[in-house]
């Protein structure tokens, strides 16, 4: 055990303070639910790939890096150290990208991922269905075989992005006779085929942030099957470690807004009574420590050769309450302006604390409900009977 | 930057591992429960065997010359195991505070070597406990008077037992006499040598608290899948999973920030104070929730005398309050955090760096 950065770790920080310095947008991007936002978030993106920023991780022929886990972690400080943009395609880069590189043919790889990391093409994710969101395996959305297309027909929803985005990528029922997991395939969609259609379904905060997507007779070559056909199954679950796990929340994002929390507590503290609120202030700084020192944990256990296993399961409901209690503390905090939107004269620099509570309502929801989180844990961590 | 126990330190906890479960039955601690020590000098030896009390003593002294981050693993298998013998208070916060003493004091320099064969043995008061456990089987006391620290023969104090909720624990309060010959240190160094002992106190109790949270989550999981209501094993039920989940979910964070806390205990000690008050308050809830869940989870069985949970339970209890409580390590971090002047961010979570 060795807590000291390498001299090289602190170079590469000091290396990518410098160049988010010089190239961070000067104003505040518009939200990426707007046309408008997506758009400028797009070009941030190619400013990224440009400088090589953008997934530092990727090998080099892919517009990265090829850094450790431990200088990812260091970027992604810095990243949120500077309040630089979200990142817009998040669902391409942190979870089909990883998908991509573990499954995806040599010309898949060429084709999908250098464009994902150039910014050209923004990526939404299409596995919920109607019947089917905690009980995935329910997908009746079809992907039916004709020569060397598939004919898709069904229908998606909760696509985040997907009203902007350039591409979907969707598990759909390869094998009509099949049941639950089996006879699965993951398959990429252009979201401008024709028979697609996009209906935006706007979020809690008013703007389009999700989708739902209906497909009719949509064709699509059989190149954009990702793995074997009836292996979209394990491909999702695959996928889904990356989502709950190490690649989509970094702590970094947590121990930035902790940051915040603590200075916003500072600076209110004459007007608090709420005595709770102190102590609630100083558990959301460790708790996001605590998330830190896991990742970094985890993080040298895979560069020795170690593989993630159902404590992504455990990250997803830690980060996602540690949000939701960063962000109710927050309210608390600013009491009368905690209901102000960003934009009325009286919220002054304060309003931003809005729209991050209404999503982290959203933390405990999305990539697998918590109740399923903890059933995994109980059930394949610690070993308690399904039946 | 690595985050990772050595091979050697995992393959050493894995052994010790399993001789405490050979070793440290339940039966094995109920039996001591009806000796009036409650201690097993056979048992010691053993321990002194595979060298857990010299771990800590410097190489010159005969020991092994390892630090916290070594012991820690092993801290939090006596833990699991509920073992009763003192060995993190002697190996991991009595033999350091000697260890700091023992180039310019021969009388440390002796018990350390002695501690290591197990000819000797030692019990630590510190102010913040006000009780001291095991001081009946020790042959030397370390005790503090202000910013002294004295080393006092047990014929040279008057032990009075106190009874805890822990049958396996046994505690006194010392009456003794302060004595110009039996001064270790005092002034500066006194000071700084009860703080560290202070933090390496809370840090095991931090690691043991741990072992016993997945002693408790691992004997309801075991109960649950086995009794069954309904038809069925009550452990399909989602209440009683999503109860033991919640235990790991604190318990598996907990631990991190332990390791963060026993690294910087051995790498930077005056700095130690807000990495060990976060373990020891993480541990603590890891522990308290653990126990709570697990008697739920048992039912009228986890209330009685007769089933396990309760070894494991009261010691969780215990070690909760012992070497500093939840308010005292809270108000450290309170204190740490809330100073203007704090350097915090995702950049310093381990320490400022160049």
């Amino acid at each position: 055990m060795d807590l000291i950065y390498t001299p090289e770790q602190n170079a590469f920080r000091k290396e990518v303070r410098a160049w988010l310095a010089a190239n961070i947008p000067a104003k505040p991007l518009a939200s990426f639910d707007t046309q408008e936002g997506f758009e400028q978030h797009r070009a941030w993106e190619k400013t990224l790939a440009k400088g090589n920023w953008g997934m530092v991780t990727w090998p080099k022929e892919y517009g990265g890096r090829g850094c450790n886990l431990i200088e990812w972690l260091i970027f992604e400080e810095e990243y949120y150290r500077a309040s630089a943009p979200l990142r817009v395609n998040q669902n391409g880069i942190f979870l089909l990208g990883p998908t991509l590189m573990e499954y995806g043919t040599p010309a898949q790889k060429e084709r999908f991922i250098t464009k994902m990391a150039s910014g050209e093409e923004m990526w939404a994710q299409g596995w919920s269905e109607p019947g089917a969101g905690s009980d995935l395996a329910a997908i009746r959305s079809k992907a039916i075989r004709q020569g060397d297309e598939y004919v898709l027909n069904g229908q998606k929803v909760w696509s985040t992005r997907a009203v902007f985005a350039d591409w979907v990528f969707c598990i759909f029922r390869t094998d009509p006779a099949s049941e639950r997991h089996h006879g699965l395939s993951f398959i990429f969609v252009p979201l401008n085929a024709p028979g697609v259609t996009v209906r935006p379904i706007p979020q809690l905060d008013g703007l389009p942030g999700f989708a739902e997507i209906f497909f009719d007779d949509v064709r699509v070559p059989v190149e954009n099957r990702l793995g074997d056909e009836g292996q979209g199954w394990n491909i999702a679950m695959s996928t889904a470690g990356f989502e709950r796990g190490l690649m989509l929340r970094s702590p970094a994002r947590f121990q930035e807004t902790a940051k915040r929390l603590v200075k916003l507590y500072r600076e209110h503290s004459n007007d608090i009574l709420d005595l709770s609120i102190e102590d609630a202030v100083v558990k959301c700084y460790m708790d996001a420590e605590a998330y830190a020192l896991s990742t970094y944990q985890t993080a040298s256990r895979l560069m020795k050769g170690g593989k993630i296993g159902s404590e992504s399961s455990v990250n997803k409901i830690f980060w996602s309450e540690l949000d939701q209690l960063m962000h109710e503390t927050a309210m608390n905090i600013l009491g009368w302006r905690a209901e102000l939107w960003p934009q009325s004269p009286a919220a002054g620099d304060v309003g931003h604390w809005l729209d991050g509570f209404l999503f982290a309502q959203s933390g405990p929801i999305y990539a697998g409900t918590n109740e399923i989180q903890r059933n995994i844990i109980a059930e394949r961590l610690l070993g308690m009977p399904r039946k | 930057m690595d985050f990772t126990f050595t091979e050697d330190q995992r393959l050493f906890c894995d052994n010790v591992k399993v001789f405490l479960q050979n070793e440290v039955t339940p039966e094995a601690l109920r039996k001591s429960w009806e000796s009036e020590s409650g201690r097993s000098p056979e048992l010691w030896q053993k321990l002194v065997d595979i060298g857990l009390t010299a771990m800590l003593v410097p190489e010159k002294f005969g020991g092994l010359g390892m630090n916290a981050v070594d012991f820690i693993l092993i801290a939090q298998e006596c833990g699991r195991a509920a073992l009763a013998e003192p060995l993190v208070e002697t190996a991991l916060v009595g033999v350091p505070l000697l260890a700091s003493l023992a180039d310019n004091d021969e009388r440390c320099a002796q018990l350390l070597e002695k501690i290591a064969t197990g000819e000797r043995r030692i019990a630590v008061g510190h102010s913040v406990n006000n009780l001291i456990s095991d001081a009946h089987v020790a042959d030397y006391l370390l005790l503090p008077n202000g910013n002294q620290i004295h080393l006092v023969p047990r014929e040279q104090v008057h032990l009075v037992a106190q009874q805890s909720v822990d049958p396996s624990r046994r505690l006194f309060s010392v009456d003794w006499k302060v004595t110009e010959e039996t001064l270790l240190t005092n002034g500066a160094l006194g000071v700084s040598l009860l703080a560290a002992a202070l933090n390496r106190g809370a840090l095991g109790a931090a690691a043991q608290l741990l072992g016993l949270a997945e002693a408790m989550v691992g004997l309801a999981v075991a109960y649950t899948s086995d009794r069954k209501q309904f038809g069925k094993p009550i452990g399909v039920n989602q209440a009683l999973k999503h109860h033991m989940a919640n235990c790991a979910v604190k318990t598996e964070f907990a631990k991190p920030v332990l390791y963060r806390a026993a690294y910087t205990a051995s790498t930077h000690p005056v700095h130690a104070d807000f990495a060990v008050s976060h373990a020891k308050v993480a541990a603590g809830e890891a522990a308290l929730l653990a126990a709570k869940n697990s008697i739920q989870s048992f039912g009228a069985m986890g209330y009685t005398w007769e089933c396990d949970l309760h070894i494991f339970m009261k010691r969780a209890w215990a070690l909760d309050k012992y070497w500093g409580h939840a308010g005292f390590h809270k108000n450290r971090l309170h204190q740490w955090l809330l100073n203007p002047n704090a350097k915090i961010g995702a950049d310093k979570t381990f320490g400022e760096q160049a």
